[in-house]
C-alpha cells in the first residue's frame, strides 16, 4: 500500500524530470524497475557506455531499500569499479539496511551511483571477485557487506 | 548424509533432553523438599565470578554453603561462570541506569540511551560526560535539554518524505533533529525497524544521514503497546549482547544469560564449557554445544573440514584406488581387472595393483597376491592414501559418538519409563531408581567428550602428551562402552545391577574428569602441539 503509493508518486515524478544521463526503461509494475544510467563527464572507463539498473521493491518500500544491481545485457556491460561485482551486485552503504534512509528514492540512488562512477579511476573488480560470484547465492539485501572504504 | 545436518540434529536432540531434564527437576521442586535437599537446584551463585560486579539476589542462598562444601575445589577443565535469568539482567540493568543517573544527573530514560551508546561502559561514559556533556548528548542523540515532551503536529504545506502525501491537515512528527514525517510512515517505520530487523537501542531518525537515537520517550508515543514489550525485550538484548562477559544460552527457548570472564584472547588456552540453568552445556567462547577438550578454533576447523571433505572422502576411500605410476585416483566402473590408466596409460591389474605383463594368461583372475611388483605398488598406494585414511579413523570415531549420543538420547526416554516400570516391579522408592538417569547423564557427557577427544586427536602432533592422552581416552572409551552395555540390560535384571551400575558411572565421570583435566592442563601451559596453527 505504502510502496505502491509512493511509487506512483515517485514515477510521476521522473516523468515529468529526469536528472541528466539516467533514463527510464520499464516501470511495468510496481515491483521491479529497470532504468540506464551514463557517466556524464569524460572518465575513460566509462565513456560511451550505458548501464542498465534493476530495481526490486518490497512491500516494506521505502522504509526498506530497494533491492538494486547492474545487469548485463548486448549492449549494458557490467561497469568496472571496486564495489561493484561481475554479476552485477553493488557494495555500497546506501542501499545497506545501516545506510538506507526511507527518504531516498529511485532518482537519488541512480544520482549516487552515477557519481560513484564518475569518481572512479580504477578498472579494477572488488577482491574476492570470482569466488563470490561463483559461490554466492544470497540475495544482494542478505549479504554482510563490510563497509571499509569511504574513499570511492 | 550430510554431516552438517547431522551435528545439528544431534545438538537439537541434546536440547530437547536437556529440557526434559530440567521439566523433571521442577516436578520434583513440586513434589517435596527433601529431593530439594538431596539434589540443590543449580544455586546462581554456585560459580561466582570474583570480579563480577552484578548483585545477584541470595534467594537461593540456603544451598551455596551446601554447594561450596560438595564441590570444594574447582577443576582445571572447568570455568568461573554464573547464570542471570531476565530478571536478574533486568534488575541489573535498571540499578546501573539509577546509579549513572545520579552521577549524572540525568533522568532515568536520558541514562538509558547514554549508556546503551556508550555500550555500558560506565567508567568511560562519566568520564567523557563530564568532559564533554554537549558533545555526548549530541552523539547520543539527545541534543539540547531533552525535556520538551514529543508532540504531534500539524503544519501548514507540509509534505512528507517518505510517503510524499501532502493533503493539509496531515499529522506529522519530528523528534529535536527538526527531521519532520508523518505520523503514519514513522510508526511504519519504527514498526519495521522492531519488529523485522530488531533493533531497538540504536533506531536512527529516519531522516538521511541523522544520527539521532529514537529515544524511549518519543517510541512510546508513537508505537502500540504490543509492539512496546517487544522492544523492551530488545533494549534488555542489547545489554548482554553489548557485555563482552556476557552471552546468551544458545539452547532454544532458553532466556538465560551466562556471565563468564574468559576472554576471546584466551581461547586458545582455555575451553569455556558453562552450565545454564536449563540444563544446557555450551562453550562461552562460541556459544556452540559443550566441546571440551578442543579449543574453538580446532573446533571450528573441524566443522568445516567435515563439512567440506567427509562424505567426498568417504567415497573416495571406498570406491576408488589410484594408479599406481601416476596416482591418479581411478573408480573401476565394471568388467575387467585390466586396467590402463587414462592418464599415464599404465597397465596394471584392479586386483592385485601390478603390473599387467606379469600377469601372463591369467585373466579375469588375479592369484599373483605375492608378486614383488604388486606388493610394491599396494604400499606405494598405502603411503599416498595415509592421509586420507588417518582423517577417516578420527572422523569415524567422531561420527560414531555423535551418532551413538543420539541413541542414547532414546534410551534416556526409555529410561524414564524404566525408571517407573522398576518402582513397580521391584518397590524400589523413586529416589532408589534414580541411578539409571545418573547413568544415562554420565554417557551423554562422557559421549559428547569422546567425541570431541577424536576432533582434537587428529590436529594433535605426537609428542610425550599424546601418549597419555590416548590412553586416558581410550579408558573413557572403555568405561563408557561398559555402562552403555549394561544400560541396556532388561528391566528385571537392572536391580540386581544397580551397584556395579552406580560404580561403573562414577567410574565413567572420573575418567572424564581425568582426560579433561589432562587436556585442559597442558592446553594452558602449551604442551599440546598441534599440526594446525591456532588461532
Amino acid at each position: 500500500m505504502l510502496a505502491s503509493k509512493r511509487l506512483q508518486k515517485e514515477l510521476l515524478k521522473m516523468h515529468a524530470h529526469l536528472p541528466p544521463g539516467i533514463d527510464i526503461v520499464s516501470t511495468d509494475d510496481l515491483k521491479e524497475w529497470l532504468m540506464d544510467i551514463r557517466v556524464l563527464d569524460p572518465n575513460p572507463l566509462y565513456q560511451n557506455e550505458v548501464y542498465r539498473l534493476k530495481f526490486s521493491f518490497s512491500k516494506s518500500y521505502p522504509i526498506e531499500a530497494p533491492e538494486v544491481v547492474f545487469v548485463q545485457d548486448t549492449n549494458r556491460p557490467i561497469p568496472w569499479h571496486p564495489h561493484i561485482y561481475s554479476n552485477g551486485i553493488i557494495c555500497l552503504d546506501l542501499l545497506d539496511r545501516q545506510g538506507w534512509s526511507p527518504v531516498h528514492n529511485v532518482e537519488s540512488i541512480c544520482v549516487s551511483l552515477q557519481s560513484m562512477l564518475t569518481g572512479n579511476t580504477k578498472k579494477e573488480r572488488p577482491p574476492g571477485d570470482d569466488n563470490f560470484v561463483k559461490y554466492n547465492t544470497q540475495r544482494p539485501r542478505d549479504i554482510n557487506f563490510l563497509f571499509h572504504d569511504n574513499s570511492v | 548424509m550430510d554431516s552438517d545436518d547431522e551435528f545439528n540434529s544431534s545438538q537439537g536432540s541434546e536440547d530437547e533432553f536437556m529440557n526434559d531434564q530440567d521439566s523433571d527437576v521442577s516436578i520434583g521442586d513440586a513434589d517435596d523438599g527433601e529431593f530439594l535437599v538431596l539434589r540443590p537446584k543449580k544455586s546462581v551463585n554456585k560459580f561466582r565470578w570474583l570480579d563480577s560486579d552484578i548483585d545477584i539476589d541470595e534467594g537461593d542462598g540456603g544451598f551455596e554453603s551446601q554447594d561450596k562444601d560438595i564441590k570444594s575445589s574447582k577443576h582445571s577443565y572447568e570455568v568461573d561462570f554464573t547464570v542471570y535469568s531476565p530478571e536478574q539482567i533486568q534488575e541489573h540493568q535498571n540499578s546501573q541506569i539509577g546509579e549513572v543517573g545520579n552521577i549524572l544527573g540525568q533522568p532515568p530514560e536520558a541514562t538509558a540511551i547514554l549508556l546503551r551508546h556508550a555500550r555500558w561502559n560506565k567508567e568511560r561514559l562519566i568520564e567523557s560526560y563530564m568532559d564533554r556533556t554537549e558533545e555526548v548528548l549530541e552523539s547520543a542523540g539527545l541534543g539540547e535539554s531533552a525535556s520538551d515532551p514529543p508532540k504531534i503536529e500539524k503544519i501548514k504545506g507540509f509534505a512528507c518524505d517518505i510517503c510524499c502525501e501532502d493533503e493539509p491537515g496531515l499529522e506529522s512528527f519530528a523528534m529535536k533533529c527538526g527531521h519532520r514525517f508523518c505520523v503514519d510512515c514513522y510508526k511504519h517505520y519504527l514498526q519495521t525497524k522492531i519488529k523485522d530487523e530488531g533493533e531497538a537501542a540504536r533506531i536512527r531518525c529516519p531522516g538521511d544521514g541523522c544520527n539521532r537515537i529514537v529515544d524511549s520517550k518519543s517510541l512510546d508515543f508513537l508505537v502500540s503497546d504490543n509492539l512496546k514489550d517487544r522492544y523492551q525485550e530488545l533494549l534488555t538484548r542489547t545489554y548482554v549482547d553489548d557485555k563482552d562477559n556476557l552471552r546468551w544460552c544458545p539452547a532454544p527457548n532458553c532466556e538465560f544469560a551466562v556471565e563468564c570472564g574468559v576472554k576471546d584472547k584466551e581461547l586458545a588456552k582455555i575451553v569455556p564449557t558453562v552450565h545454564c540453568d536449563c540444563g544446557h552445556f555450551f562453550c562461552f567462547g562460541c556459544s556452540l554445544t559443550d566441546h571440551q577438550p578442543a579449543p574453538c578454533s580446532l573446533v571450528k576447523k573441524w566443522l568445516k573440514k567435515c563439512e567440506d571433505d567427509s562424505e567426498t572422502a568417504n567415497w573416495i576411500s571406498a570406491n576408488t584406488k589410484e594408479c599406481p605410476k601416476c596416482h591418479s585416483t581411478i573408480e573401476k566402473n565394471g568388467g575387467c581387472n585390466h586396467m590402463t590408466c587414462r592418464k599415464c596409460r599404465h597397465e596394471f591389474c584392479w586386483m592385485c595393483m601390478g603390473i599387467w605383463s606379469e600377469h601372463g594368461t591369467s585373466w579375469y583372475n588375479c592369484n599373483r597376491f605375492e608378486e614383488k611388483s604388486g606388493s610394491e605398488a599396494r604400499d606405494a598406494q598405502a603411503k599416498s592414501r595415509q592421509s586420507l585414511e588417518r582423517y577417516l579413523h578420527y572422523y569415524n570415531r567422531y561420527a560414531n559418538h555423535e551418532q551413538s549420543a543420539k541413541l542414547d538420547k532414546d534410551i534416556y526416554l526409555k529410561t524414564e519409563k524404566k525408571m517407573s516400570q522398576l518402582q513397580i516391579s521391584t518397590g524400589m522408592s523413586w529416589i532408589e531408581v534414580q541411578f539409571l538417569e545418573s547413568a544415562s547423564q554420565a554417557l551423554q557427557q562422557c559421549r559428547q567428550t569422546l567425541k570431541w577427544t577424536y576432533a582434537f586427536a587428529y590436529y594433535l602432533a605426537r609428542n610425550n602428551q599424546t601418549e597419555i592422552f590416548e590412553d586416558n581416552q581410550k579408558d573413557l572409551e572403555m568405561a563408557v562402552e561398559n555402562l552403555s552395555e549394561m544400560f541396556e540390560k532388561p528391566i528385571d535384571q537392572l536391580e540386581s545391577l544397580k551397584v556395579e551400575m552406580m560404580d561403573k558411572t562414577a567410574y565413567c565421570n572420573k575418567r572424564r574428569i581425568i582426560l579433561l583435566n589432562d587436556t585442559a592442563e597442558n592446553l594452558k601451559s602449551s604442551n599440546w602441539e598441534f599440526n594446525v596453527v591456532l588461532s
